[in-house]
C-alpha cells in the first residue's frame, strides 16, 4: 500500500494594505503562528482584487484563496469593501457552478488591530481546506513539468 | 532582461534563527535576472544600506527586493537608499519574511521555503515594477482640531501658536469638556477649572483660532494637505454676535425642567441657557426641545427681556466649508451609564452614582453648591462605599475588557477629599487592584489609605440592596477571605470609560481606523503615536485611549508637533500608486467613474490614433491628485484597460503564478 502522502495545501491570501496585511503583521509580532501555507499578496484594498486573480491562482494550481478586508464601515478607501464583496460573492457562485467546493474561497473582514483574528481565520481556512484535498480542477496541467 | 539585485536581513537572530538566509540568498541566485543576491546581519543599519547601494553602482541593478521585516516598517527606508542610488525608489520590493514568515513559524525547513516562495513573488513583482514619480501638491496652512475639551485646546493652542490657522469644532454649546466638569484634579489636587478656564480663555482669545461650537462636523473629502470639510452649525436660535451672557433670559424662561446635562442631570436648567458660569463662548443657547416657543408657538420670554436683541426663533442651521491641511480628533471620552450592572441598583437607587456625578456633588458651583448630599434627600452621607473597576476588565460582554486607567488615582482623589472635607463621614473602597504607576501617584494612593484612613478592601461587591430605607452593600474581601456587609449612605460607581458615541461616524468620514472598541487606532503603536493610518489625520487626548490629564496634554502636544511639521512644508509628494487607462482601449463607458470614492475619473473627448487611423473618442481621464489608488476602477473596467500603477494586473499575476508554482 503506498505511503499516504500529508498534502500541503497551496493558499494565497489577498490582504488590504491598511487593515488586513496590518493584522497579518500584528499576527506576526505577537508569534500567533498559523501554517506556512499561507501566502499573503499585499493589494491596497480589497476592492483592487480582480476575480480574474482568483481565477489565475486556481489555474495555477492553488487549493484555496482567500481575501482579506477591513471590515464594512472601515474601509480606508470608504467603499472599497463592500465592490470586493460583491465582486466575490458572483465569483464564487461560478466557481461553484464550475465544481470548486465554496469552502476554498472566502472573504473575510480583520482590521489592523486583529492579529489574533487574522491566525484564527488562517487556522481555520487551512484546517478546512486541508479536509478537502487538491484542488485540481481548474489546473493548467500543460505547462507543469 | 532587468537586472536584480536581492538582500536578506537576519535582523540579528529574528529572521535567522528561523529562515536559513543563506539558503534565500542562494534560491535567489538561481533565478533568471538576478545578478547579485547577498545576506547581511541588518539590512537597515547604515551598513546594511550601503550593501544595497553598492550593489545598485557596481551592478547596474534596475530593481531591488530586500527579504526582510513588513514593508510597513522599512520599505520608506530602503526606498530612500536606492534613490540616493539614483535609482527610481519605487523599483524597489520588500518581501515580508519576518512578521509573515520568520515569527510565526518554528519549523526551520518550512519557513525557510516559505521565505523563498515570498522572496520569489517580490522579484517576479519587481522585474515588472516602472519607475514612478511621485506628483506634487499643495499644502492648506489650517488645521481642523475636532473636539474641543482639554485635549483639542491644547493641541490647538500649540498648533496656533507656531503661527497657524486653527478651528476647533465643538459640538456642545461650550468648549471644555469632561474637564470643566472635575471638582480637583489629581495628583496635586488643584482646582480643575482654575487650571482650565484659563487655557479655554486663551483659545477664545488667541488670533489664530477659530471657535466652532456647537457644531459638528458634517463631511470630509480630499486629502492630506488638501481636506475639504463641511461643518454645521447648529441653530442657537441665539446670536452669538449680540448676546452678552448677561443671563437674564435664563431667570425668566418658564421652562425649567430640562436635565441640567452639565450636572449629570442631578438638577434641573431652564430651555434657555448657558452650561456653566465661565462657558466659552458666554452665550446663551435655545434647547429646542424644551422651549415653548419653538414647540407651541406660545412664550417668547426670552426674546421680550434680552436687551440686546439677540434671540431670534428663526435661526437655521448653518453649512460652512472650509479647507484644511490636518485634521486632529480629539473626540474624547464619556463615563459608561452602569444601568446593565443590575447588582448595583444604579438607576434603581438614587443614592447610587457615578464619580462624574460626584464631581458635581463636591463642587462648590454644583447642584448643591459643593456641600455632599445624598440625592435622594439631601441629608449629609455618613457612610460611603466606592466600587471600582465598575465595567472595567472585565470578560462578559457587558464589560469593557481594557482597565480605563483613571478609575484608582480619581477614587483615591475622591476618598481623600472627602475625608479632608468632611473628616466624620466613613469612607470604603471595594477595590480589584489598585494601578497607580505614575509620578507621585502612588504615593497619593498611599496617602489616601494611611495619612486619610480610608478603608481599602481589596475584593467585590455582589450585591446593595434596600433594607429599612437604607442601603446595604454586600460583598466579599478577600485578604480576610469573608464576606462583609456594610450600610451605605451613598454609592459611588468608579464607572469605566469609552469613547465618545458618535466618534465611529466621524471615523468613517475621515476614513481613520478605529480598534474594537471604538478608539481610535494609531500609525504605530510604539513609534507613531499620535498619527492615525490615514494621512494628515492625527490623534490627540482620550479618543485614542483611557488616559488622564497630564497625558492627554502631552499626546496634545505631541500631535500638534505633527500637525505644524506638517503645515510647514511647502509641498507634499503624493502617492504615485495611482489609477491609468491604457487610452486606446478605453471606450468611454463611464463603469470606472461609478465606483471611485474621490471623483478622480472624468471623461474626456481624446484625438487618439487607433490603428493608424486618426480618430475622436471620449476616453476617462485620471486626476492623479485626487485618487487615492484603491484599485476599484481596475477591477470595475469591463475591457480591463485600467490599471493600477505599482500594483498592476501584471504586477499582481505574476505574484500569483510565483506563488502558485
Ligand atoms: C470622574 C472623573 C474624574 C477625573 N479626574 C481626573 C483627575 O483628577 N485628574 C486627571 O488628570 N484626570 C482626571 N480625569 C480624566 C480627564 O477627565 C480626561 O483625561 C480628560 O478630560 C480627557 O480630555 P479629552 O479632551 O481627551 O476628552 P473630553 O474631555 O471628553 O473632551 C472631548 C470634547 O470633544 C467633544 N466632542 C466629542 N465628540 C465630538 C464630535 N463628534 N464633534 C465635535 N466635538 C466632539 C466633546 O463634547 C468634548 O468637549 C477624570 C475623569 C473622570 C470621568
Amino acid at each position: 500500500m503506498p505511503v499516504k502522502e500529508s498534502f500541503t495545501p497551496k493558499i494565497v491570501a489577498f490582504c488590504c494594505n491598511w487593515c488586513s496585511y496590518a493584522g497579518a503583521d500584528l499576527a506576526g509580532s505577537s508569534r500567533l503562528s498559523y501554517p506556512a501555507d499561507v501566502k499573503i499578496i499585499r493589494v491596497p484594498c480589497s476592492c483592487r482584487v480582480n476575480p480574474m486573480f482568483l481565477l489565475r491562482a486556481f489555474q495555477k494550481g492553488a487549493d484555496g484563496v482567500i481575501l482579506c478586508g477591513c471590515h464594512p464601515g472601515d474601509c480606508h478607501y470608504s467603499t472599497g469593501n463592500y465592490y470586493a464583496r460583491r465582486r466575490m460573492t458572483l465569483l464564487f457562485s461560478m466557481l461553484s457552478y464550475l465544481g470548486i467546493e465554496k469552502e476554498r474561497t472566502r472573504v473575510e473582514w480583520v482590521s489592523a488591530a486583529e492579529g489574533a483574528r487574522f491566525a484564527s481565520v488562517m487556522n481555520d481556512f487551512v484546517g478546512t481546506v486541508q479536509k478537502l484535498g487538491p484542488c485540481r480542477r481548474l489546473e493548467d496541467v500543460r505547462c507543469k513539468e | 532582461m532587468p537586472k536584480i539585485g536581492v538582500f536578506v536581513c537576519h535582523c540579528g537572530s529574528n529572521i535567522a534563527g528561523t529562515v536559513d538566509v543563506e539558503k534565500v540568498a542562494a534560491a535567489a541566485r538561481t533565478i533568471p535576472g538576478v545578478v547579485v543576491a547577498c545576506d547581511y546581519r541588518y539590512m537597515c543599519s547604515e551598513a546594511g544600506q550601503e550593501t544595497i547601494t553598492k550593489a545598485i553602482r557596481e551592478y547596474g541593478l534596475d530593481g531591488v527586493v530586500v527579504c526582510s521585516c513588513s514593508p510597513r516598517m522599512h520599505e520608506a527606508t530602503f526606498r530612500r537608499a536606492a534613490e540616493r542610488e539614483g535609482l527610481n525608489p519605487y523599483m524597489v520590493e520588500i518581501a515580508n519574511i519576518r512578521e509573515q514568515c520568520s515569527w510565526i513559524h518554528k519549523n526551520r525547513e518550512e519557513a525557510t521555503e516559505k521565505a523563498i516562495v515570498l522572496m520569489r513573488a517580490a522579484v517576479a513583482k519587481v522585474k515588472r515594477d516602472t519607475p514612478l514619480t511621485a506628483g506634487r501638491s499643495g499644502v492648506t496652512r489650517r488645521a481642523l482640531v475636532i473636539g474641543g475639551g482639554i485635549a483639542g485646546l491644547s493641541t490647538a493652542l500649540d498648533v496656533a501658536n507656531a503661527g497657524y490657522e486653527v478651528d476647533i469644532v465643538e459640538k456642545e454649546p461650550t468648549i471644555g469638556g469632561k474637564m470643566a466638569q472635575l471638582d480637583k484634579t489629581f495628583p496635586t489636587l488643584d482646582c480643575s477649572a482654575c487650571i482650565l478656564t484659563p487655557k479655554m480663555v486663551e483659545a477664545a482669545q488667541n488670533e489664530n483660532i477659530n471657535l466652532y461650537t456647537y457644531s459638528e462636523v458634517e463631511k470630509v473629502s480630499g486629502y492630506v494637505g488638501n481636506f475639504t470639510v463641511t461643518i454645521r452649525k447648529k441653530a442657537r436660535f441665539v446670536r452669538e454676535d449680540r448676546c452678552t451672557g448677561c443671563g437674564a433670559c435664563m431667570e425668566k424662561c418658564p421652562s425649567r425642567k430640562a436635565k441640567n446635562e452639565f450636572n449629570c442631570g442631578l438638577n434641573t436648567r431652564s430651555a434657555i441657557y448657558i452650561p456653566f458660569a465661565q462657558a466659552i463662548p458666554n452665550v446663551a443657547v435655545i434647547d429646542a426641545q424644551h422651549c415653548l416657543k419653538l414647540q407651541t408657538g406660545k412664550c417668547g420670554v426670552c426674546e421680550k427681556v434680552c436687551a440686546a436683541g439677540a434671540i431670534d426663533y428663526t435661526q437655521q442651521d448653518e453649512l460652512i466649508q472650509r479647507e484644511y491641511g490636518a485634521i486632529v480628533a480629539a473626540t474624547g471620552f464619556q463615563p459608561i451609564r452602569p444601568y446593565q450592572f443590575g447588582e448595583y441598583g444604579y438607576g434603581r437607587y438614587p443614592d447610587v452614582i457615578t464619580s462624574l456625578e460626584l464631581e458635581r456633588l463636591m463642587n462648590a458651583a454644583g447642584p448643591t453648591d459643593g456641600e455632599l448630599r445624598c440625592p435622594s434627600d439631601g441629608r449629609k452621607p455618613k457612610n460611603i462605599v466606592f466600587i471600582q473597576c465598575v465595567g472595567s476588565r472585565g470578560q462578559t460582554c457587558r464589560d469593557k475588557s481594557y482597565c480605563s486607567k483613571i478609575c484608582c488615582m480619581y477614587t483615591a482623589k475622591h476618598a481623600m477629599l472627602i475625608r479632608d472635607h468632611w473628616p466624620d463621614m466613613d469612607v470604603h473602597v471595594f477595590y480589584i487592584d489598585v494601578r497607580t504607576p505614575g509620578k507621585n501617584f502612588d504615593e497619593f494612593y498611599r496617602r489616601a489609605a494611611e495619612e486619610y484612613q480610608v478603608d481599602y478592601r481589596k475584593g467585590q461587591v455582589g450585591k446593595i440592596y434596600e433594607e429599612d430605607g437604607h442601603l446595604m452593600v454586600q460583598g466579599s474581601d478577600l485578604l480576610e477571605d469573608r464576606q462583609v456587609l456594610m450600610p451605605a449612605d451613598l454609592v459611588v460607581l468608579a464607572v469605566a470609560v469609552e469613547p465618545s458615541p458618535d466618534a465611529r461616524k466621524l471615523a468613517t468620514m475621515l476614513t481613520a481606523s478605529m480598534d474594537n472598541n471604538d478608539f481610535f487606532t494609531e500609525a504605530h503603536p510604539k513609534l507613531r503615536p499620535v498619527e492615525s493610518p490615514t494621512a494628515g489625520i492625527f490623534l490627540s487626548g482620550m479618543c485614542q485611549g483611557p488616559k488622564d490629564i497630564p497625558e492627554t496634554v502631552s499626546q496634545a502636544g505631541a500631535a500638534a508637533a505633527k500637525v505644524i511639521g506638517l503645515l510647514s512644508k511647502k509641498e507634499l509628494t503624493a502617492n504615485p500608486c495611482t489609477a491609468h487607462p491604457e487610452e486606446v482601449r478605453c471606450n468611454g463607458c463611464g463603469e470606472c467613474e461609478k465606483v471611485c470614492p474621490y471623483g478622480a475619473i472624468s471623461y474626456e473627448e481624446k484625438e487618439l490614433r487607433v490603428m493608424g487611423r486618426r480618430e475622436k473618442r471620449r476616453v476617462a481621464v485620471v486626476n492623479t491628485a485626487l485618487c487615492q489608488g484603491c484599485g476599484a476602477c481596475t477591477v470595475a473596467c469591463p475591457s480591463g484597460v485600467m490599471d493600477l500603477q505599482g500594483f498592476s494586473n501584471r504586477q499582481i499575476l505574476a505574484e500569483v503564478d510565483a506563488i502558485c508554482r
